[in-house]
């Protein structure tokens, strides 16, 4: 692997002040489970690597009123590990033990994941769908970004090369709310996301009508997508095969897949509209509260 | 030219101290500066888990985790899994169900396995598999591996003794 420099500032300033300072020749450094494979592959070679993970603010994981607080820095395994995270923020912590495995998730932090911007990243529709804020720190002050902004390009972000994500931020979770992130990949672990789709919906009281819903797809597009339309069209009606094969249809209509490795462009269509049923239905249910999602250690696929 | 490090780090409840440059991962530290080459290098990627050690109690690929990093920290690997009285029950119970062949990502599955039943005790057949997700074999088609940790966990393995 390349030489590199490296330090650990304890602060934000301090870190963005590095980040400036090296103007597009340092990398920050979280997890490092993407980060350390780019640089030995070639990838991406700074100058710099800035370890962030010794500062307070992303280290952060608050549930309140006001919502959640998740600190870019946060490995997966303190996120799942959260009764609480997982039962409001289901989609999330679903996301969360399906990225890499065990070793992954004891480093990986959803803040790299989201940085890393690759167009199958599991976190990414999970955030769409919670409707998460990407809050970012530069020279001139902080800037809020909406999640489904963040992603430009396939592994590019909407960031400048002196700023650092801190924080991601979601709205607090109303009664009668559930969500869901599944994905189809070929094996049961491990693998990359052939279709990734998140989901949150909120229904009334009785839990027979859709108050809201927000769908996110993965992997068939050059970013995370949000399918705004297919989420807002949940909106008023009654919870039934019908309005979520309706949603699951519009989705389909906002994916943009292509033919690769994993898959082709017609099969990931039509996983898209599978995956966008299934996890319309789980996330219902958790609404309903007639699954657990804190029992459902092992998660299901496809 | 970058300057190296001094890192302070207890492996296996022992006080070592290194130079290394910050490019240098844990794994390229405990194999050719430390000697401790029980742990693996597979794939270094972070897929195979051959590399696999705990760190701060968490298992880790080491091959993802830089030296500079770990300044602090407390490192297990698998030459710290036996003790004086023998071998471990995970380590008795992967040679009892036959759960090795070349034996190079043995390390790594009984550090992953060992996190896992400090976890959860008792686990089912589908969490041993899940939790060992980031580990991978070819040799004898995991089964064997399965059945091993599902009998430490049982602890039905008797006990061997280390031989010097």
């Amino acid at each position: 692997m390349q030489d590199f420099d490296y330090d650990a500032p304890l602060t934000v300033a301090d870190a963005v002040e590095l980040l400036s300072r090296h103007n597009g020749t340092a990398r920050p450094l979280a997890g490092g489970t993407d980060l350390i494979d780019h640089i030995r592959n070639d990838r991406l070679q700074p100058e710099l690597v800035v370890d962030v993970k010794k500062i307070p603010d992303l280290n952060i994981l608050d549930i309140s009123g006001n919502g959640l607080r998740l600190g870019a820095a946060v490995p997966c395994y303190c996120i799942y590990g959260d009764a609480k995270v997982v039962v409001d923020y289901s989609a999330l912590t679903d996301s969360c033990r399906i990225i890499g495995g065990m070793q992954i998730q004891s480093r990986a932090s959803v803040g790299g994941n989201l940085c890393n911007a690759g167009p199958a990243a599991d976190s990414i529709p999970a955030l769409i769908a919670l409707d998460a804020e990407c809050i970012i720190a530069g020279p001139s002050g902080t800037r809020t970004v909406a999640a489904d902004e963040f992603c430009t390009a396939p592994g590019q972000n909407c960031l400048e090369p002196e700023e650092l994500l801190v924080e991601l931020r979601f709205p607090p979770r109303t009664p009668r709310s559930g969500s869901h992130y599944r994905r189809f990949i070929p094996r049961n672990e491990m693998d990359i996301a052939v279709v990734g789709v998140g989901a949150s919906v909120t229904l009334d009281d009785r839990g027979e009508t859709f108050l809201s819903a927000r769908i996110s797809l993965g992997a068939v597009g050059p970013t995370p997508l949000f399918a705004r339309a297919a989420g807002d069209l949940l909106a008023g009606r009654h919870v039934s095969d019908e309005s979520i094969r309706e949603a699951a249809t519009a989705a389909q209509s906002i994916a943009t897949p292509i033919d690769d490795m994993r898959g082709t462009a017609e099969f990931r269509l039509h996983l898209t509209g599978v995956l966008t049923r299934r996890v319309l239905q789980c996330a219902v249910e958790r609404a309903r509260g007639t699954t657990d999602p804190t029992a459902e250690i092992v998660p299901q696929t496809g | 030219m970058t300057c190296k490090r001094i890192v302070r780090i207890t492996i296996n409840g022992r006080l070592e101290e290194f130079l290394c440059k910050p490019r240098q991962t844990l794994l390229e530290i405990l194999r050719d500066t430390l000697n401790l080459t029980g742990t693996k290098e597979g794939c270094s990627n972070g897929n195979c888990g051959a590399c696999t050690v705990l760190l701060n109690g968490r298992a880790v690929d080491s091959c993802l985790v830089l030296a500079v990093e770990t300044d602090g920290a407390e490192i297990e690997t698998i030459e710290g899994v036996a003790s004086a009285d023998g071998l471990d029950r995970l380590q008795s119970a992967f040679l009892e169900n036959a759960a090795l062949q070349c034996g190079i990502c043995t390390p790594g599955f009984i550090m992953a396995a060992k996190t896992l039943l400090e976890e959860n005790p008792d686990p089912t057949e589908e969490e041993v598999r899940f939790h060992l997700a980031g580990n991978l074999y070819r040799c004898t088609g995991y089964d064997k591996i399965i059945r091993a940790v599902l009998d430490a966990a049982a602890d039905r393995t008797p006990r061997q003794e280390t031989e010097e």
